[in-house]
């Protein structure tokens, strides 16, 4: 059986940066994956560049300014799930045996303030329907109405990915925040407060994907593999869905799309949720975060509040989520963010996270999930 | 010029009471909102035009309080889901833009709410839903 091996990964820390260019970003996360895989031009066949905002031929300017263009070279474009669509897609190209070596990054640079998207119409915004944060508040009114989550697990949330993020040096945000200095922020669209949602930036990650035989050395040791990737869109039907749609049908027993990718994903890894030692999720808001534990199975229905309390989700408990900071901490580059965390998840199976290393970390999930809807469970396993 | 325009033609009457002009499918049943020529839960071409109930009941809400992108309205407004007896959960603009003042399942009516001015000195309205008068 194929294996697909994690042959290098490579980052550009996630901020703003005046005056660098989308380009610039790429090339760093993209010669970072390089070097780590020893893999230099001619050596990878085909390209997948994950990006929302980077526009025509994102991936080929990259790529370009190293010299390294000839190959198929394809922009993916799925929301916040991007580069794990690049990544599903690479992954695929290995085990169908189309290539041996593939590079996947992603790049973004937002506009500041609340993304503006063409998703929709002009009478939308017109109407003030436009508003994405008011979106993942009903979202999560409804989540806490059903779960028993309170504004004050929500807020612990933050402290914990906050706390998290102190200690890594790719991250936004590096500064501890305590519950009173996060419900003492302003509130955006109740019950979120602007420290319980995250920041569009910039920023780029990359992978170099190898082909390699379940039984020679290089799928086993300290190698990574990638076990899973797996990339899902909304059923019809559910109105609070990412899909953002203007209306829905009166049906609580549809699937979220990160359910349906988790669901699958756990069956491409031969793994399940009891199998795994540590998680990134997408945290845009903190309530997203913790509907994220229930949709991916790791807690029972409504035991998502329990989970956070005891401390199973931070680190140094059970199952650690988001030991990078989240995107609370990192920020949010659409293109960028589900390769982020994946390069996150290689360095802790590698036992190379630092002073936020889970220790012993064998299997890890990201997870991301945004418009569209898109949604992206990626495995990886020592 | 004065007077009031609709942000969209084709999304709600201007009847008293008014209300959302939907679709629903032939084949599935399921109504949809705003009016499509295609069911947009089973692809089926067999919908036809229905009045929606000019009544419902609150599912979700909330408050937007900074101007979203493209908008030129007032801030705050509300913000949430009505579910109508159609099977319906419609997204839409709230009267009320106190969170606090609002419950669950509480009766709620569709009114026409102004938006903003256009360059023309009309008075731009949308749907929005209110909390049901009591008679």
């Amino acid at each position: 059986m194929t294996v697909v091996e994690i042959a290098g990964v490579g980052m550009h820390r996630f901020g703003r940066f005046e005056g660098v260019g989308v380009t610039d970003l790429g090339v760093s996360a993209v010669r970072g994956a390089l070097d780590e895989a020893s893999v230099g031009k001619g050596g990878f066949q085909a390209a997948y560049c994950g990006t929302a905002y980077g526009g025509v031929a994102t991936g080929h300017k990259v790529l370009g300014a190293l010299g390294m263009t000839g190959m198929p070279i394809v922009d993916v474009e799925a929301g916040c799930a991007s580069g794990a669509a690049a990544l599903m897609l690479g992954a695929a190209a290995i085990r169908g045996a189309q290539y041996d070596t593939v590079l996947v990054f992603g790049v973004e640079k937002m506009p500041r303030g609340i993304i503006r998207s063409s998703f929709f119409d002009p009478w939308q915004e017109e109407a003030g329907l436009a508003a994405t944060p008011a979106y993942f508040a009903l979202r999560a009114q409804r989540f806490m109405r059903t779960s028993g989550v309170t504004k004050d697990h929500l807020a612990a949330v933050v402290v914990k990915n906050r706390r998290h993020g102190a200690h890594n040096p790719d991250a936004m945000y590096r500064s501890e925040v305590d519950a009173v200095d996060v419900l003492s922020s302003r509130v955006v669209c109740e019950p979120l407060h602007l420290w319980m949602l995250c920041s569009p930036n910039e920023g780029a990650a990359a992978v170099v994907l190898r082909r390699a035989d379940e039984n020679s050395g290089a799928s086993t040791g300290g190698r990574v593999r990638l076990a899973a990737a797996v990339l899902r869109s909304h059923l019809p039907g559910a109105v609070l869905s990412e899909s953002t749609p203007m209306a829905g049908l009166a049906d609580d027993s549809l699937p979220t799309p990160t359910t349906l990718a988790a669901t699958a994903a756990y069956e491409e890894a031969g793994l399940g949720p009891r199998d795994l030692d540590v998680v990134e999720c997408q945290d845009t808001d903190a309530a997203r975060e913790m509907m994220s534990y229930e949709e991916l199975g790791l807690c029972p229905p409504a035991g998502a509040a329990e989970m956070l309390e005891a401390g199973v989700t931070s680190v140094g408990g059970r199952l650690p989520v988001n030991p990078s900071g989240g995107l609370l901490s990192k920020g949010e580059p659409l293109g960028a963010s589900a390769l982020g965390q994946v390069v996150e998840l290689v360095h802790h199976l590698r036992g190379e996270a630092g002073t936020r290393q889970v220790h012993g970390a064998r299997v890890g999930l990201a997870h991301t999930v945004g418009r569209g809807a898109n949604a992206g469970v990626v495995i990886v396993r020592r | 010029m004065s007077g009031t325009v609709p942000v969209r033609q084709g999304l709600f009457t201007d009847t008293d009471p008014p209300h959302l002009l939907g679709g629903r499918c032939t084949v599935c049943g399921h109504h949809h909102f705003p009016r499509h020529d295609t069911c947009p839960y089973c692809a089926s071409g067999a919908t036809v035009a229905a009045d929606l109930s000019a009544t419902g009941r609150l599912w979700a809400w909330t408050a937007v309080t900074h101007p979203p992108p493209g908008y030129r309205g007032h801030v705050p407004y509300g913000f949430g889901v009505v579910e109508l007896p159609e099977g319906l959960r419609v997204i839409t603009r709230l009267t009320e833009a106190d969170p606090d003042t609002l419950r669950a399942d509480q009766p709620m009516q569709m009114v026409v709410e102004p938006l903003h001015e256009d360059e023309e000195g009309r008075t731009v309205v949308s749907y929005a839903f209110a909390p049901l008068e009591k008679p």
